[in-house]
């Protein structure tokens, strides 16, 4: 059914994984090195998105997922290595160049980030009236058809203040896709939702990639809803790429620190404490 | 030591990245005339809305003006000259600066807060993603909004001051209509109502950029927010009254 990826399932630091070749990769990160002031965000990062998949970026909290995602729209540029998205190295583009490559692009925010002042009809159209000189009514038909495939034509109408947390975000989904971009990029998506309107995110997602033929990358820390739809899996760690191959070989993964993440285990190389002083020590200083 | 350093330093950076600022918003002020319904809005949200303050605010100060100019011309038995003291004094001073005092507390807060709130919900960024750029959506006509509301505004605040000043002198210490207005009418110059128009442009200019800077700026949290709309007011209020001694200065 998917062409199997050439995974292994390997453990930081001594090997990162490449899978997927130079030719169908949309994303390429190369030995990617970020730091945000003296904070090293990413030490040698390297992974692929391959094209028509769904990629799921996997990793605790902090460590750097939605960095990359700003790393692979150039909205900044990486300290060392190279990130190439669709074969152009975006710390070269300019201007003009960083907004021709990101038409080509589609992403989802967290929260939606729709534009508050526009009802949910203008939010999806804005796209398509900042790029294109389309008349109206081609407009209108091409806004509900978008609306339409995420089930909410019956919404056009109101603002995002009228919308619940679920309901924006497939309006912003609405609004991704209306350009037909070729990557869809998703931050999170499955935060703060109801197991109904998680469910509707799950499947569109899925549903989007094989009906428009994109590509997805979902950045997540929900292994379970990940798991279900994602094609090739990568579990970021420490600013590195701790594992990377099909979801079901990350979770029989034989490293710890792998399989405390896939399983969300108390014990394991994550301890649940914060480094601190002794505890009998502090308390009876303090007394 | 270091203190003063860093402070002066801070100072120098933000000049400097206020004006970078200012470049690449006048650079999208162009494409923003394009869309001329956005920049009616803004001077609708900016202006209209700023209306009653100002509108208010210029009675008050104009009355004030009457009783103030009366009581001090009539110890010299001159208070037939009122009309004029009031025209020039809110022709040229207090309109422009008192209206872009009331309109920074009233416009600039709100759209330093509106653009903050943007960037805090990454509305700003999504358009970024969706190679749509912010400055000529957003901070353009917001700035644009601002820079044609503010001498509006100003004009309005100075009608309605000279009218109180009107009622006060006229009707009340009574001081006769028709020396009021002729005298009025005399001493404006051409040259003063100049006075009070640029500076009414140059405030608003100052006004809306501090704004829109602050609000595009702002660090996206709930405390960065209301530091930014502090900040709009504090700068804007100093910027207004230093900009007004050096174009004072430059109009004697």
């Amino acid at each position: 059914m998917q062409g199997r990826l050439s995974t292994r399932v390997s453990v930081p630091p001594t090997q990162n994984p490449r899978p997927g070749t130079a030719t169908d990769a949309v994303v390429d990160v190369r030995d990617v090195h970020y730091a945000v002031g003296a904070r090293p965000i990413f030490a040698g990062l390297d992974l692929r998105v391959r094209r028509g998949r769904i990629t799921a970026i996997m990793g605790p909290s902090g460590t750097g997922k939605t960095t990359l995602l700003r790393l692979i729209t150039g909205q900044i540029s990486a300290d060392r290595g190279q990130v190439l998205t669709f074969g152009q190295d975006v710390a070269q583009l300019r201007g003009r160049e960083i907004y021709a490559l990101r038409q080509r692009l589609g992403m989802l925010f967290q929260n939606g980030a729709l534009l508050t002042d526009l009802d949910v009809f203008e939010n999806v159209a804005f796209p398509v009236r900042e790029h294109t000189d389309l008349p109206e009514p081609l407009i209108r038909k091409l806004v509900l058809t978008k609306l339409q495939a995420v089930g909410l034509r019956g919404a056009a109408e109101l603002m995002p203040a009228e919308l619940s947390g679920g309901m924006a975000r497939r309006v912003a989904l609405a609004r991704a896709i209306v350009m037909d971009p070729e990557v869809l990029i998703y931050d999170e998506p499955f935060v703060g939702l109801d197991p109904i309107s998680l469910g509707f995110i799950q499947r569109l997602i899925k549903q989007m990639n094989q009906a428009l033929g994109l590509t997805s990358i979902v950045v997540s820390h929900d292994v379970g809803e990940l798991s279900a739809i994602a094609d090739d899996s990568y579990l970021l760690s420490a600013g590195r790429v701790a594992a990377a191959g099909a979801p079901a070989e990350l979770r029989d993964s034989t490293s710890a620190a792998v399989r405390q993440f896939m399983t969300g285990g108390a014990e394991g190389p994550v301890a649940f404490h914060y480094p601190a002083p002794e505890y009998l020590a502090q308390l009876l200083a303090d007394a | 030591m270091a203190g003063r350093d860093s402070f002066l330093l801070n100072g120098v950076r933000r000049v400097g990245a206020t004006a970078l600022f200012f470049g690449r918003l006048l650079m999208q002020c162009a494409p923003a005339l394009a869309r001329p319904r956005l920049i009616v809005s803004q001077v609708f949200n900016s202006g209209a809305r700023s209306l009653i303050i100002i509108m208010l605010s210029g009675l008050f100060v104009g009355m004030v003006l009457g009783l103030q100019g009366y009581d001090l011309l009539q110890r010299f038995g001159s208070e037939d000259v009122l009309g004029s003291a009031a025209a020039l004094g809110l022709l040229r001073e207090l309109g422009p600066v008192i209206t872009a005092l009331l309109f920074a507390g009233r416009a600039g807060t709100s759209l330093t807060s509106e653009i903050g709130l943007m960037r805090a919900t990454d509305q700003l960024t999504a358009m970024e993603i969706m190679a749509a750029d912010p400055l000529r959506y957003v901070a353009a006509p917001r700035f644009l909004g601002g820079v044609i509301a503010m001498p509006l505004l100003a004009a309005i605040f100075g009608v309605i001051g000279l009218y109180g000043a009107q009622l006060i002198g006229v009707q009340m210490m009574g001081v006769d209509a028709g020396v009021f207005w002729s005298q009025t009418q005399d001493s404006v110059r051409l040259r003063d109502v100049n006075e009070g128009v640029v500076k009414s442009l140059v405030f608003g200019t100052a006004c809306s950029l501090v704004a829109v800077y602050e609000g595009y700026n702002a660090e996206p949290t709930a405390a960065g927010v209301g530091l930014a709309t502090t900040r709009t007011v504090v700068t804007s209020s100093v910027l207004i009254l230093l900009l007004d001694y050096v174009l004072t200065a430059s109009f004697l």
